[in-house]
């Protein structure tokens, strides 16, 4: 220490140490930077999407005096079910909301005022009374459901102070309803028309069912067709395939169609099944058709992958006591390697129920208020469904569709999250 | 200094230490604690250290590395390090400097000092020690760049050239030293990937004298060569010692016994035996070299 | 017989072969002493018999299925008097398909001629006689390979090789599907692009700077022609991809060279599958977090700084399609860097170079080529992006390199000239299909030349 310094270079490093340590720093910083960027991408994306769906999870009730009498029904006072069918249950509810505001005249306050109630109110009264007949001549409180901008402005959703020109929910209304409110006439639940009901034109109405149902069928075709084609291909593929250029022809491929862009499987989808095959459009069927071609490929890659990962000791012991190749595969080599299949499967699945541009190709675009029945019949699914509703100007549809990508985002999280559980099971054997 | 007492010199301790070596041929070593004392035989102290290890300890995690090492490197020898594998050899090479740091799990306690300075200090500096200290690795690893830029890439970013001429002088010396400039003189802007095995070790030892290092410490640099590719680094480390202290990790006895003036045998994470490569050779004190040198286990 | 009944009368068929070929081969071994003196065991003649009953005759079916429209059509096509068959293509596919309508009985028959009524009426006779055609054959394929197969058992017939040869022939078959789809992606957008080119030049469609495809109905309509040059919507494309890599590159590499060579291991496996996050949203969200917050944010922000913002700006298209990119190419340059081997690491950093230096001009030059693959296929992956650009990026074809400018992408003209009720083999649709070979050959080109370039640079190190 006391010695001097020997090192001849030690002036000339010391005096570049300076700057080279704080570039080593500024570096780094750009790196925590770039990380914590993808961080606030990640959660300025989520919290905008719950911010906006999480009130679609709930619906406001109003509270009206109606009167269920038969002349306004306009009925017979004992109806059987065509009869209430008919029934104009729109007329007690407009009579309703006039008796409990007595003061409103004139034609536009009038429709103003009718337009707290959404237009689902009457049909919802008349399964009602359909189901109960003996409610026909009584009269007292009912919930009715609010129409999507009422809703809004009791979700506390609308701006007072904007001039009222530039609001949906007028001045009037606002009174209405804070008057309603204050008597304790307004009440929020949980909103179960969104899981129970298909698409509407008005946001209140509308659910998310149909599309679910559709998005179900059609997965089921995918993975009923890509499940088995993909882990055969990938059995031939590891086991028999002999070296040559046909199977190099093959492997090519599949790497290929990994990357060809979903849109140009929705092409091949309506050039081929729709239009020269004659398949039925907007059919999961079809949807499931292509869908099952654009996952093969990640099935097949995975499947390999964890054909690929059983030791080749368990191939060796099985032939070794005489199996033939296909048994050692089918009886042996496939149940070690399963775990590894199903999770690239489970990917492969959350791939296609997230997928909307090919789907737009083969017409599944069509407004469907419907459960589809089966799989030839016509049905859009959830991503389609978000795209659809994303594009309403409406306030109420956009709380929709971010409420429907909550439901999609918790599907692909459930789907994933098996995935993983099974790849550490797998990994820990 | 002196937590553990190694006997620098004196037959009464190579009685003592003779003893012992009978008792040890059961090997007990390994099953012995790192705090327990243990004397390393033979000489492991000099007159005139350039580095010097006293006390040394490193842990990988829970495992114990390198156990009480304590050596010192003289100025201008060159100390071969032998030892079977896993012994901690090149763990305690790379101690010296301070590549271990990489190794996030890694921890080195005691106490390591170059030209008298504590290397292991918060205020030591691992850029200014590593280019005093320089390194040449088991597998020859030239940048995918060219000859020159390998060479040039320590003064460049250690701004040792101030000029493209005082640059070209340094790549030049460097290569002339590590005697390959005649070979690579006309294909300076090559690939220095594309050499020979041979002749890309001896570009990485100009790679790693280009910064004027003090000390180079050498893991096993021959050990991806063929023998005539060794020969030649051989005669270089010996062309270099004028130079340069060297410290050399090999699994090669016969290259030890070559190129070393001291020769220090490691098992297990300790050092075992010190002494001058001649006389470790030729009469080993301790049952463990002997066994080792005379081939009972590798 | 619909097709379903057909499939579940294969299907007992089949299991009745198998019984059938299982006892034959038990019967055929009593008489030649016992069940040893057969070359396989009695189940495999079963699975052989079950297996020619069902494969040739659910082939066919299958081919059948597939082309039982077109040869409908072209069986009624052919019959329609001459007159009508001259007719100019738009019209005669309106005039058939307004008969295809009233046999299906969508329509009913008013607005129709005598010709199409008797036409239809053929189409309903052929539809029923062709169905009980295609059941028939498929029976008889299906009877006739059970029969055979029961007679060609015998005891010493290899029965077990037999149905193993059946079923690493359908292996076979599976993984060729990947080549058939191929195939079938190239043929179908293939006949489509070239029927399109037969109307427009293809130098007017590759060297066009203006696309506007609003074909007229009646050639005597204003404004009629549409132009369909290609290069505004390339250019369009190209501008977004272009922002969506200035975002995702940096950022992405980034965070991999930070989470690879600087962050503690804890902090890499939190952050890592968090970012991966990103990656598993579905575009269709990311085309709504583009539409309805990123755009009319950066409109708000650039008005505010006393710029004109268009509400579909490339700007805001492309840095959502960068976030979607982002862990990507994190996970590319993960992998690329990873691979470089860790002695060169070692030599840097064991001649005194920082980490930084060590990064920058050891690691990232011995990279690059790797990392140049890896990009190119972020920029493949951009280029074939719809939904993001379907729902955040402008309809109308601009050439501008302005990213603060609404442009259109190919992706985004494809989903429009296709998405809703369209006649076929309107140029528009072809155009669409024209659209969609350019975007499948880019797309491989890119593809094929950045894995190449990944697979020299992997080689190198290993």
């Amino acid at each position: 220490m006391t010695e001097p310094d020997h090192y001849k270079n030690t002036a000339a490093i010391q005096a570049s140490l300076k700057k080279r340590y704080a570039r080593e720093t500024r570096f780094k910083w750009y790196g925590r930077l770039a990380v914590m960027t993808g961080f606030l991408f990640l959660f300025v994306l989520l919290a905008d999407i719950i911010g906006k769906g999480l009130p679609a999870f709930t619906q406001h009730f109003i509270s009206i005096d109606l009167t269920l009498d038969a002349a306004t029904l306009g009925v017979s006072s004992t109806p059987d079910e065509t009869e209430l069918f008919a029934a104009d249950f729109g007329a007690v509810i407009k009579r309703g909301l006039r008796d409990t505001f007595p003061e409103v005249s004139g034609r536009s306050e009038k429709r103003s005022l009718y337009r707290l109630v959404s237009a689902g109110a009457e049909y919802e009264l008349r399964d009602r009374v359909i189901a109960d007949p003996s409610l026909i001549g009584t009269s007292g409180p009912v919930w009715l459901m609010a129409h999507a901008e009422a809703g809004s402005y009791l979700k506390g959703q609308v701006d007072t102070q904007l001039p009222e020109s530039d609001r949906r929910v007028k001045d009037n209304q606002v009174a209405w309803l804070d008057e309603l409110r204050d008597q304790g006439r307004t009440e929020s639940r949980f909103n179960t028309t969104f899981f129970t009901a298909g698409d509407s034109r008005e946001p209140e109405l509308a659910g998310i069912k149909a599309a679910l149902y559709g998005s179900l069928f059609t997965l089921a075709v995918t993975f009923c067709l890509a499940f088995p084609i993909g882990v055969l291909a990938a059995v031939y593929l590891e086991e028999f395939a002999a070296r040559n250029r046909l199977t190099d022809l093959i492997e090519i491929n599949i790497n290929n169609l990994a990357a060809v862009p979903s849109i140009v499987f929705g092409l091949l989808g309506l050039a081929v099944f729709i239009n020269f095959m004659d398949l039925p459009r907007s059919a999961p069927l079809v949807g499931g058709m292509v869908l099952s071609l654009m996952t093969l490929p990640t099935i097949i890659i995975t499947s390999r992958a964890a054909i690929q990962a059983v030791s080749p000791s368990i191939r060796e012991a099985a032939l070794g006591v005489g199996a033939s190749r296909l048994q050692t595969v089918f009886h042996h080599v496939l149940p070690v390697a399963m775990p590894g299949i199903l999770t690239g499967s489970i990917i492969g699945m959350a791939q296609a129920l997230g997928e909307t541009a090919p789907l737009l190709m083969i017409g599944m675009v069509a407004f469907i208020m419907d459960v589809p029945g089966s799989v030839s019949d016509p049905s859009t699914v959830l991503p389609v469904q978000i795209f659809l509703w994303a594009d309403s100007p409406e306030r109420g549809f956009t709380e929709k569709t971010s409420a429907a990508i909550m439901v999609l985002m918790g599907f692909l999280i459930m789907m994933n999250a098996v995935a993983i559980y099974l790849r550490r099971r797998f990994e820990s054997k | 200094m002196s937590a553990v007492s190694v006997t620098a010199n004196g037959t009464g301790a190579v009685d003592a230490q003779a003893a012992a070596g009978e008792e040890s041929a059961g090997f007990d070593i390994e099953h012995a604690e790192a705090t327990e004392d243990f004397e390393t035989t033979g000489t492991p102290f000099v007159d005139n250290p350039k580095m010097s290890a006293r006390n040394v300890n490193v842990y990988y995690g829970e495992k114990h590395a390198i156990m009480n090492v304590s050596l010192d490197i003289g100025q201008n020898e060159v100390i071969a390090m032998i030892g079977p594998s896993g012994c901690g050899k090149s763990t305690f090479l790379r101690t010296l400097n301070r590549m271990n740091d990489i190794i996030p799990i890694c921890r080195v306690e005691g106490n390591i000092t170059l030209d008298e300075e504590d290397i292991y200090t918060s205020g030591q500096d691992t850029v200014l020690l590593r280019a005093r200290v320089g390194m040449v690795f088991q597998k020859p690893n030239p940048f995918p760049k060219s000859i020159y830029e390998n060479v040039a890439y320590g003064a460049r970013i250690h701004g040792l050239a101030q000029s493209k001429a005082e640059m070209d002088e340094i790549v030049e010396n460097s290569l002339r030293r590590a005697s390959l400039f005649d070979e690579v003189k006309d294909n300076l802007d090559k690939p220095g990937t594309g050499l020979s095995g041979g002749q890309q070790q001896r570009l990485c030892i100009a790679r790693a004298i280009a910064v004027s290092p003090e000390v180079i410490l050498m893991d096993e640099p021959c050990s991806a060569l063929d023998p005539i590719a060794t020969a030649r680094i051989e005669e270089l480390i010996d062309e270099l010692k004028e130079k340069f202290t060297i410290a050399i990790v090999t699994h090669s006895m016969q290259q030890a016994a070559r190129v070393s003036q001291r020769t220090a045998y490691f098992h297990l994470g300790r050092l075992i035996e010190v002494g001058e490569t001649k006389d470790v050779f030729t009469m080993p004190r301790h049952q463990l070299t002997e066994n080792y040198i005379t081939g009972r286990f590798g | 017989m619909p097709t379903t009944t057909l499939v579940l009368v294969l299907a007992t068929l089949a299991v009745a072969g198998f019984y059938l070929g299982r006892n034959r081969s038990l019967a055929l071994a009593s008489g030649a002493g016992g069940p040893q003196s057969l070359h396989s065991l009695p189940k495999h003649y079963g699975y052989m018999a079950a297996a020619w009953v069902a494969l040739p005759a659910l082939l066919l079916l299958l081919l059948w299925t597939g082309l039982e429209s077109s040869l409908l059509n072209e069986m009624v096509l052919a019959q329609l008097p001459a007159s009508v068959r001259q007719m100019g293509a738009d019209e005669l596919s309106l005039y058939f398909n307004q008969l295809l309508s009233y046999a299906h009985g969508a329509i009913d028959a008013s607005g129709l001629d005598e010709t199409q009524l008797a036409a239809a009426q053929y189409y309903t006779e052929a539809a029923s006689r062709l169905a009980v055609l295609k059941t028939a054959l498929v029976f008889l394929v299906g009877l006739g390979g059970g029969a055979l197969a029961l007679r060609k058992i015998a005891p010493a017939f290899r029965a077990r090789n037999h149905v193993e040869g059946i079923i690493t022939a359908t292996l076979f078959a599976c993984s060729f599907l990947a080549v058939l789809t191929t195939l079938g992606i190239v043929l179908s957008v293939l006949f489509q692009a070239v029927q399109f080119f037969q109307i427009i030049p293809l130098s007017d469609f590759l060297f066009g700077l203006e696309w506007s495809p609003q074909m007229a109905i009646r050639a005597d309509q204003v404004g009629a022609s549409g132009s369909f040059g290609f290069i505004p919507l390339l250019l369009g494309t190209l501008l977004i991809s272009a922002v969506a890599m200035v975002i995702a590159v940096p950022v992405g590499l980034l965070s991999a060279i930070y989470l690879s060579e600087y962050a503690s291991r804890r902090f890499r496996a939190v952050t890592k599958p968090v970012l991966e996050i990103l990656a598993g949203v579905p575009t269709v969200v990311y085309g709504f977090f583009a539409a309805l917050t990123v755009a009319p944010f950066i409109r708000d922000v650039g008005e505010s700084i006393g710029l004109t913002v268009a509400s579909e700006s490339a700007l805001a298209a492309g840095t959502v399609m960068g976030i979607m990119i982002i862990p990507f190419v994190m996970s590319l340059s993960d992998d690329i860097i990873n691979a470089v081997p860790d002695s060169l690491r070692e030599a840097s950093l064991g001649m005194g170079a920082t980490m930084n230096e060590t990064i920058r001009k050891v690691l990232l030059p011995a990279a690059l080529p790797g990392i140049v693959g890896g990009i190119l296929l972020a920029v493949s992956r951009a280029i074939g992006e719809t939904m993001i650009v379907v729902m955040a990026a402008g309809l109308s074809a601009k050439l501008t390199a302005n990213p603060l400018e609404a442009v259109t992408t190919i992706t985004v003209q494809i989903v429009t000239l296709l998405v809703g009720d369209q006649e076929f083999d309107s140029p528009k649709t072809l155009a669409a299909f024209a659209l969609g070979l350019v975007l499948f050959f880019v797309t491989l080109l890119l593809n094929v030349v950045a894995l190449y370039v990944v697979r020299r640079y992997r080689e190198q190190y290993d």
